[in-house]
């Protein structure tokens, strides 16, 4: 089997082996559990931990294909679907980020319940899911296991969630699951416009795209398709409801996964299928989705600003930072799309430590309003002190990751000639501003001040499992905003095809 | 005559041998051992099954004066239905035993198998008159089976029902047949596929439409549909399981043939149209009503109105790919829908509670049965890595292929459906998994024959979207068909 000589493989067949090994051990087995996910998500990060030595080494010795370590294998012959793998610099650290919050949520998870091992179960399909998604180049296999990583969040958000949780997983599952309604039609129609010869049909991005036979009008068709259809799940605006519910409602490690990763998934596919294989409608379009993602931005921010609980805050938060990513996306040029990337990681880092010190907040105080708290910081110190920092890298401290990424950003943004891109990117960074207002509001509300209820006085700070996983983001957290080089250089010759295709439709 | 011609029938003849064999063991055995007589049939239809899966007995070509055709896909698709009566068979081993049924449980499985045999001929028979004695043969049996529970009062609605309106379509059908006869002058398919090549008349609009209808009364196509719940609601569940999956996939492969071979030349001009409208309001009416029901019969038989709507996409797409499609889809539709059928079987012959409601917490007391009930409503609402989500991609893509916006905008909208689709097959999931404070249903055993059923459904929910090479070999099958598709 020559696909298991492909180390790429192994992303999925350790969940998956984890799944089994989850699925054999006892209900009441709790230790058997915590053992079984813990080896599957260190696993994942030495795996990934590899994979961008690796990557590095190849570029090193002057590989310069857009993708390595490609594999393809053919699945269904005669749609002429293929198990297709490979991964370029982007994949490479969107596969880091997920092996990483991966294995915090397994920690941040460690004391679940009810039910620790089905929760563990779909946690674990759902990694299937975004891993297999990250390593796929066939549109039908990204598609399935994107797919495959949507619908563990109905249970993961109803069985275990809080407030209201029926009614938020409902309406975040269908909202996802009708984006990949619309995403299905887009690709259904690139496989149909794939190739100028009628009959060789292929699912192989990196094919289309070199084909490059996707007739403009089919594009102005697909591409909103396509665009909408990830855009749903990286929040953008008017598709984003789903996010702050779903936040609110969902258990600690699942909303750390869900915005830390799956919202990635969003950015990751705008950019790899709707604007790399359809540059023509990009180019036409990409004003009206620019648009819609500068409200996004700025709206997120302001939302923020006014909510009192603090998963709806970090929820605005996070369709902000995202809108962010897709901004950058749109701006079509080298640095704007490094900027993005490095946002993702930083959103994905900064946002799952927020929601695992939120988590952690709460299973002691049992709230979340910000008004019923305060004075925190004398109480629990550890947490106080990971909140600020998660806050700082929020509102861009230099140092921490969200500066890079939003300095790359702007930057990037504003070195596009075109006025209206120019107007939008100035409108845009006001939300730098505004971020600092929300952010600096709780910490002084939540953290300093006078203690709001004199039960907190007795709570404790946090433990082993809890340090550790947070302990983890933030090591994350400072390493990016330390040492962005080592991140640009991964990613930075990934986006040459992408803007080589944009460029020659001009 | 040349008695050579039965060798192209080997499916036909060993499901006599079945069902003879069937018929003496309930004649001649003595009264104490007819208890056996379920696993006995389960058993020698299963060794039936296996059989004529031999590849080497496929006799492709025509017998009996072109009235009844053998080729790869009438042999693929007999043993698609073959699979899913094994499967409501083995199911049925326990409920046929049991007080009121047990009396009459040697009829119940001579007129299943006899219906098969109609379905059969449906799928082979390549002249009208054999079509409509299959139809007739796997309709009428039905209408006992449905009538089967004798001491309920809904059972005999239901088969009054089922009855009324199957004798009221074949009435239709027959009248479009004439039509067609009238204006063709034969019954022959391929002389009608000839002669009607350049006929663009009302009449045989009419006759379409006619035509149509009577196949829709089958297919529980909107508007032709509204017999459905009540008999799904009051047949037995083992029955209503049959007739959801068998008999409507028998009906979906003869439609497909009638339609693409037969009145293939009308196809642009006359019924893609009827058909894509038919399409659109059949899976939104289906889903749409489905979302408010609250007994999960009644849920299942709208929800099997909408997905019949997803299976005619195959038959708009009239091409090789929409033909293997529509083959694999009715395929995993047997496994998804048996899967549930089995689940609300085993509880109602257990605890008699068939509503939604009464499925609330049942992951806590039956945990298996919910996680069976739960990977077939992901498979029928199309979720990977299951089944459902490879027979919907293919299904999409066979229609897709086809090329024009009209059919994209199809697509689109049958894409929006299995959203709607997928709330209201949510709904189950969440009354197992989510409302876990009260449980209805207590922790219970089920018979090792149910749980082999359920089984061979989760196995196939599992593995015939990851295993490529079923599709493969059926889509094999139909792009070798040389006569299916000349006339499109």
């Amino acid at each position: 089997m020559e696909i298991f000589s492909n180390m790429l493989i192994y992303f999925v067949i350790i969940p998956v082996l984890t799944l089994a090994g989850l699925a054999l051990t006892k209900n009441k087995g709790i230790n058997a559990i915590r053992a079984v996910a813990v080896t599957g998500a260190t696993a994942l990060v030495g795996l990934a931990l590899y994979l961008v030595f690796y990557f590095l080494r190849q570029r090193h010795l002057g590989v310069t294909d857009d993708m390595i370590l490609t594999t393809s294998v053919t699945w269904y012959a005669p749609l002429n679907i293929k198990l297709a793998l490979g991964v370029d610099g982007v994949s490479v650290v969107m596969i880091l980020l997920s092996a990483f919050i991966v294995f915090a949520g397994v920690f941040a998870s460690w004391k679940m319940d009810p039910l620790p091992k089905q929760f563990f179960l779909w946690f674990f399909l759902l990694s299937t899911g975004v891993f297999g998604f990250f390593i796929s180049v066939d549109l039908f296999t990204m598609f399935m296991f994107y797919e495959v990583a949507l619908i563990p969040m109905y249970l993961l958000i109803g069985v275990w969630g809080s407030g209201n949780k029926n009614y938020s997983a409902m309406k975040l599952t269908l909202m996802l699951m009708g984006g990949s309604a619309f995403l299905m039609l887009g690709i259904i129609g690139i496989y149909f416009h794939s190739t100028a010869t009628p009959g060789e049909y292929t699912m192989n991005l990196l094919e289309i795209a070199k084909n490059n036979a996707i007739p403009h009008d089919w594009q102005m068709f697909l591409f909103p398709m396509t665009f909408v259809g990830f855009g749903v799940l990286g929040a953008m605006f008017p598709f984003h409801t789903w996010s702050p519910d779903g936040h609110a409602s969902a258990p600690t490690a699942v909303s750390m996964l869900h915005a830390g990763v799956l919202m990635k998934l969003g950015g990751y596919g705008c950019f790899r299928i709707a604007i790399y294989l359809m540059p023509f409608a990009a180019q036409q379009l990409g004003w009206i989705f620019l648009t819609l993602t500068g409200i996004s931005i700025v709206y997120g921010a302001f939302s923020a600003c006014v909510q009192t609980d603090l998963k709806y805050i970090n929820a605005y938060s996070s369709v902000s930072h995202c809108g962010m990513v897709l901004f950058a996306i749109l701006m079509f040029n080298n640095t704007a799309m490094t900027g993005a990337v490095l946002q993702m990681l930083s959103h994905g880092l900064m946002t799952a430590l927020f929601f695992a010190l939120i988590g952690m907040i709460y299973g002691r105080t049992h709230t979340r309003d910000i008004r019923e708290m305060g004075g925190l910081m004398h109480i629990m110190p550890y947490l106080g002190v990971g909140y600020v920092i998660a806050g700082f890298a929020s509102l861009g401290l230099p140092g921490l990751s969200g500066f890079v990424a939003e300095m790359t950003i702007f930057v990037g943004s504003f070195e596009h000639q075109d006025m209206f891109h120019r107007v939008l990117t100035i409108a845009a960074t006001t939300s730098i501003v505004i971020t600092a207002v929300y952010i600096l509001r709780v910490v002084g509300k939540l953290l300093y001040g006078a203690v709001q209820n004199e039960h907190h006085r007795s709570l404790t700070d946090a433990d082993a499992t809890e340090r550790i996983a947070t302990a983890t983001l933030i090591i994350c957290v400072a390493i990016i905003g330390c040492f962005p080089n080592f991140f640009i250089n991964i990613i930075r010759d990934s986006f040459n095809p992408v803007v080589e295709a944009l460029t020659s439709v001009m | 005559m040349d008695y050579s011609q039965f060798l192209m029938m080997p499916q036909e003849i060993g499901l006599l041998v079945v069902f003879l064999l069937v018929f003496l063991y309930d004649t001649f055995m003595p009264q104490k051992s007819l208890k056996g007589l379920p696993l006995f049939a389960t058993i020698v239809f299963g060794i039936f099954t296996i059989l004529s899966f031999c590849p080497q007995q496929v006799q492709e070509g025509m017998a009996f004066g072109d009235m009844f055709e053998s080729n790869k896909a009438t042999w693929a698709m007999k043993n698609i239905l073959n699979i899913g009566m094994f499967i409501v068979l083995l199911q049925s081993i326990k409920w046929a035993n049991s007080d009121f049924v047990s009396v009459r449980r040697g009829e119940f499985y001579e007129l299943m198998l006899l219906t098969l045999f109609g379905m059969y001929l449906m799928i082979s028979g390549r002249h009208f008159l054999v079509f409509v004695i299959g139809l007739e043969t796997a309709s009428l049996p039905l209408a006992t089976l449905v009538a089967f529970e004798k001491k309920y009062y809904e059972s005999h609605e239901a088969a009054a029902k089922y009855v009324l309106t199957a004798v009221f379509s074949s009435a239709i059908m027959l009248m479009g047949l004439s039509f067609v006869y009238g204006l063709t002058g034969t019954l022959y398919f391929n002389d009608i596929a000839s002669s009607i090549v350049d006929d663009k008349s009302l009449l045989l609009i009419v006759a379409l439409a006619f035509v149509i209808a009577g196949v829709g009364y089958k297919l529980s196509l909107v508007p032709f549909h509204l017999w459905t719940a009540d008999v799904y609601q009051g047949a037995p569940t083992m029955v209503t399981s049959y007739l959801s999956v068998i008999s409507k996939g028998s009906a979906a492969f003869a439609f497909f043939v009638i339609m693409v071979q037969v009145f293939g030349a009308a196809y642009s001009q006359v019924w893609e149209w009827m058909l894509y409208a038919i399409i659109i309001i059949t899976i939104t009416v289906g889903n749409l009503f489905a979302i408010r029901q609250r007994n999960l019969k009644r849920f299942l038989a709208f929800s099997s109105i909408s997905q019949a709507g997803y299976i005619m996409l195959g038959v708009v797409a009239a091409n090789a790919v929409g033909m293997a499609s529509m083959m694999y889809y009715i395929l995993v539709y047997i496994f998804s829908n048996l899967a549930a059928f089995g689940v609300i079987a085993v509880i109602e012959r257990k605890t008699g509670k068939v509503t939604t409601d009464d499925y609330n917490g049942l992951f806590k007391t039956n945990p298996w049965l919910a996680f069976v009930m739960m990977l077939a409503m992901f498979s029928l609402g199309g979720i990977p890595p299951f089944a459902g989500f490879f027979s919907k991609f293919f299904i999409f893509v066979g229609a897709a292929q086809t090329g024009s916006v009209a059919i994209y905008v199809l697509v689109l909208i049958a894409l929006i459906n299995t959203i709607i689709s997928l709330y209201y097959y949510l709904l189950v999931v969440k009354a197992m998994f989510i409302r876990q404070d009260e449980c209805v249903i207590p922790t219970f055993k089920s018979h090792w024959t149910e749980r082999a059923g359920l089984w061979i459904c989760t196995l196939g929910i599992i593995l015939i979207g990851i295993l490529s090479c079923i599709y493969t070999s059926l889509s094999d099958i139909t792009s070798s068909l040389s006569n299916m598709f000349t006339m499109i």
